[in-house]
């Protein structure tokens, strides 16, 4: 910055900013301070992808202001929605943007704080290091139904997908299978947990699951010669890439708009990061 | 039921009685209450193009197909599947309790079943998953959630409920015929296969029906196990759908649309065709005695 502001034009911007803070609800400082000397109760519930970075901010405010709670809960996008929407919590999380039919039925506002990319995945023990769109696709609709057709070894591919309430089926059904089919042979499980403990133990299967789950119990083959990983879904040379957003019923005020204000500042895009995914 | 047991009617016995009733009342319209709600959200459902679509074979909801007609045959095969290996496994640890096997050995059998009841589903679940699962994917093929593992596992989970209510059952009935049985000279066995089992047709039949709706209701073992692909099983082991998690699996969808609705549908199809087993067996039971 210049140093040589003067005394007015410093002032002008306090008081310019003061009256930002004071008429916006989402204008407040973006740290811990901003909870300084209030209290009261923010429930929290939805996709649970959001869960480490909601949990991270939660331990932080409430270790800073005990008079503050934060509960979180798992349930799913779709469980997210309702829950905000009938006004039974306060933040209802999702991994996709809200339908407009959702947001004319209950007036609720979104907040996109991350963006978070969807991985097909294999069995570390799988030979296959990469694989193309179209392959992926005609893997879930059932069309290629063996390892060898895509250069792996001579076995029967055995196909993992999520729920139809799945923010990370949507993405990966939209964005990747384009909207295909996926064939009703394939296994559904319900979390993205459940998803890495079906395919850490079966060398034959494919999934998908978001980039921030994948570790060395899991491996993501190249897609068309792209590695998915989050620089790669941060340049946009990865596609297959969606928003995690935190949803309230109108406009947030007071407690609840200090949570998300701190969520999309600084402290929070730290804690977002540390969780693998990329602030906004 | 009778809640006041024959109690003799004294001013004492007014409190507890009058308790006991309120408690049956309350249950008895839990249950109409129950019943009432689901038909209630489940009537938009049954009128219309509604029905013709949920009533179908196949459960594409992106391509507006909302058959659940595969969850209920995935229900019934699961349960009847699982109660065949748990009946007569269960009938026979009680015979052996009973008089087939050595007297020491009944009682820790016993203790050994009731502490199975006490074990949550959702550890035996968890077990299989990594034990059971595994070694069905090795032996056979496929990715080993399957009905298989999920018959298994239901099995082992029914099983101390049937054996419960049947040995309570041998139980009473030895009671009343065992001092009478051994002054004719009937050895134990003779008395088990000839007095005690035909006697307890009444027990079995509540025992099997009380299993059959402890199967078709368990949700997280289907859920964990089962492979949940809303397809008809052709083998062993394909993975299947219940309805049950169908319910769990969809209920945290968009609640406006028809994949909801056929939530209402699934759940009130279960409570009916529990109510009708029930009822059957009542029937059968009520004939036989």
């Amino acid at each position: 910055m210049i140093m040589r502001n003067s005394v007015m034009s410093r002032c002008l911007t306090l008081v310019l900013s003061a009256g930002l803070y004071a008429f916006s609800p989402l204008a407040g400082a973006a740290d811990l301070a901003s909870f300084a000397g209030q209290n009261g109760k923010i429930d929290i519930a939805g996709g649970t992808a959001h869960i480490p970075v909601m949990n991270a901010a939660a331990k932080r405010i409430m270790q800073s202001n005990p008079s503050i709670r934060i509960t979180v809960a798992a349930g799913g996008s779709g469980v997210g929605v309702q829950k905000v929407g009938e006004g039974l919590v306060d933040i209802g999380n999702t991994g996709r943007a809200l339908t407009d039919a959702e947001v004319a039925k209950y007036g609720l506002k979104s907040f996109a704080f991350a963006i978070d990319g969807v991985a097909a995945v294999v069995n570390p023990k799988n030979p296959v290091a990469g694989l193309t769109a179209v392959q992926v696709q005609e893997i879930f609709a059932g069309k290629i139904t063996n390892w060898k057709a895509v250069g792996g070894r001579d076995a029967a591919i055995h196909v993992f997908t999520r729920d139809e309430a799945s923010g990370t089926r949507e993405v990966f059904w939209e964005k990747l299978l384009k909207k295909g089919v996926i064939a009703d042979s394939a296994n559904v499980v319900a979390s993205n947990g459940a998803m890495k403990s079906a395919l850490a133990g079966d060398a034959d299967a494919i999934g998908y699951v978001s980039i921030g789950h994948i570790d060395d119990t899991l491996k993501a083959p190249a897609l068309d010669g792209v590695l998915p990983t989050q620089d790669n879904a941060r340049s946009g040379t990865y596609p297959v890439v969606r928003k995690l957003y935190m949803n309230t019923k109108g406009e947030p005020q007071g407690l609840t708009a200090a949570f998300i204000n701190y969520i999309l500042g600084d402290e929070g895009k730290r804690m977002t990061a540390a969780a693998g995914y990329l602030p906004l | 039921m009778t809640p006041a047991g024959g109690a003799v009617p004294t001013r004492d016995g007014a409190l507890p009685r009058s308790l006991l009733f309120a408690a049956a009342a309350v249950s008895a319209l839990a249950v109409v209450a129950v019943f009432a709600f689901l038909l209630w959200f489940s009537l938009p459902v049954f009128r219309g193009d509604a029905l013709a679509s949920l009533l179908s074979w196949r459960w594409q909801p992106l391509r507006g197909q909302f058959g659940i007609l595969p969850m209920l045959l995935g229900s019934f095969c699961l349960a009847s599947s699982a109660l065949l290996l748990a009946f007569p496994l269960a009938l026979g640890v009680c015979c052996f309790a009973h008089g087939a096997g050595p007297v020491r050995a009944a009682r820790p059998l016993l203790a050994a079943v009731r502490f199975m009841t006490s074990v949550p589903t959702v550890v035996y679940g968890l077990v299989s998953v990594f034990l059971l699962v595994p070694l069905i994917r090795d032996a056979f093929y496929g990715s080993g959630f399957s009905w298989l593992a999920a018959a298994l596992t239901l099995s082992v989970l029914v099983l101390p409920t049937i054996v419960l209510l049947v040995d309570a059952q041998f139980r009473q009935v030895q009671a009343e015929i065992g001092p009478s049985a051994a002054a004719l000279g009937f050895s134990p066995v003779q008395q088990l296969l000839r007095l005690t089992l035909p006697l307890s047709r009444r027990g079995l039949a509540a025992a099997l029906a009380l299993g059959f709706g402890r199967a078709v209701g368990d949700t997280l073992i289907p859920l964990m196990l089962a492979g949940n692909a809303a397809r008809v099983p052709h083998s062993l082991l394909d993975p299947l759908r219940t309805l049950t998690s169908h319910i769990a699996l969809v209920v945290a969808t968009d609640s406006q649309d028809l994949a909801y609705a056929s939530l209402f549908a699934s759940g009130l199809i279960l409570f009916v065709v529990t109510a009708f087993v029930h009822l059957l067996l009542r029937r059968w039971r009520g004939q036989a005695a």
